[in-house]
């Protein structure tokens, strides 16, 4: 339990360091580079290589890189729709989780051979 | 030209700097009960999880129309152009974050973990940041065109 509490704590902290970078900085497709931070990574990696070692954790980088395309796809798909229907930025970005879900984890399927 | 602003961090009031710590230390925990549960391979892709996109978007958006409301303007259109300019950064980070993780994937197993954690932070850094330049500039005569 009080491992999950310092995940939340540490997690917090970076990703809302990042995100506050991403506030002051212009232009805003350059403060944008900071919503794809490796915010949740440098939290998570960290007590990752503490308790389970290097070799669990260049496990988890290895799966990280499906799940970044992902996020790319999730951030082109996001883009191109509020661009071109202007629906609310807070309905996309909340519809468009389970794309992310979905190709993260098809591909993570396909690439382990479970699929 | 690239800036900095302290005073946008005013902008933001204090529920939604608590909101996206919110965000961050949840999808933090997500990532760390999923690989303790399933394994490192399902547990990876949720560092990459989409952790501070939806808030910052919403924010974005909220931001603008209050900026545009001030001069007696609907700025919803405005406000959603600002966010898909927003995304269209965050997809270029995205592939700094692809070379995050392959730096840690080759190198953690043999070399410093520490030392390897600040060398990929530094490759997402100048890969997006040089993605980010070639974009905005002209390549081949084509105009990667970011308008803001």
């Amino acid at each position: 339990m009080s491992e999950f509490i310092l995940r939340f704590f540490v997690g917090g902290l970076v990703v809302s360091f990042f995100a506050m970078l991403g506030d002051m900085l212009r232009p805003k497709s350059f403060a944008g580079l900071f919503s794809a931070a490796p915010s949740i990574a440098l939290a998570t990696l960290t007590l990752t290589i503490h308790k389970y070692g290097r070799a669990y954790a260049a496990g988890e980088a290895e799966t990280m890189l499906l799940g970044s395309i992902a996020f790319l796809l999730y951030c082109a798909l996001a883009s191109f729709l509020l661009r071109r229907f202007r629906p609310s930025a807070f309905i996309v970005s909340f519809a468009l989780l389970p794309v992310w879900l979905v190709i993260s984890i098809g591909s993570w399927m396909i690439f382990s051979g479970r699929w | 030209m690239i800036s900095a602003r302290i005073s946008s961090l005013k902008e933001t009031k204090p529920h939604e700097y608590l909101i996206r710590f919110a965000f961050g230390g949840g999808a933090t925990v997500l990532a760390g009960f999923i690989a303790m549960r399933f394994g490192p391979g399902p547990g990876g892709l949720f560092l990459a999880f989409p952790a501070i996109f939806p808030a910052t978007a919403t924010l974005i958006e909220a931001h603008e129309k209050k900026r545009m409301a001030k001069i007696g303007h609907d700025g919803t259109n405005r406000g959603r152009m600002a966010a898909s300019i927003d995304a269209a950064g965050a997809s270029l980070g995205c592939i700094g974050l692809a070379g995050f993780a392959v730096i840690l994937w080759l190198m953690l197993p043999k070399h410093n973990a520490f030392l390897y954690l600040v060398v990929a932070l530094a490759v997402w850094v100048v890969l997006s940041v040089v993605l980010w330049k070639v974009r905005k500039s002209r390549l081949f005569g084509i105009r990667f065109g970011m308008s803001r």
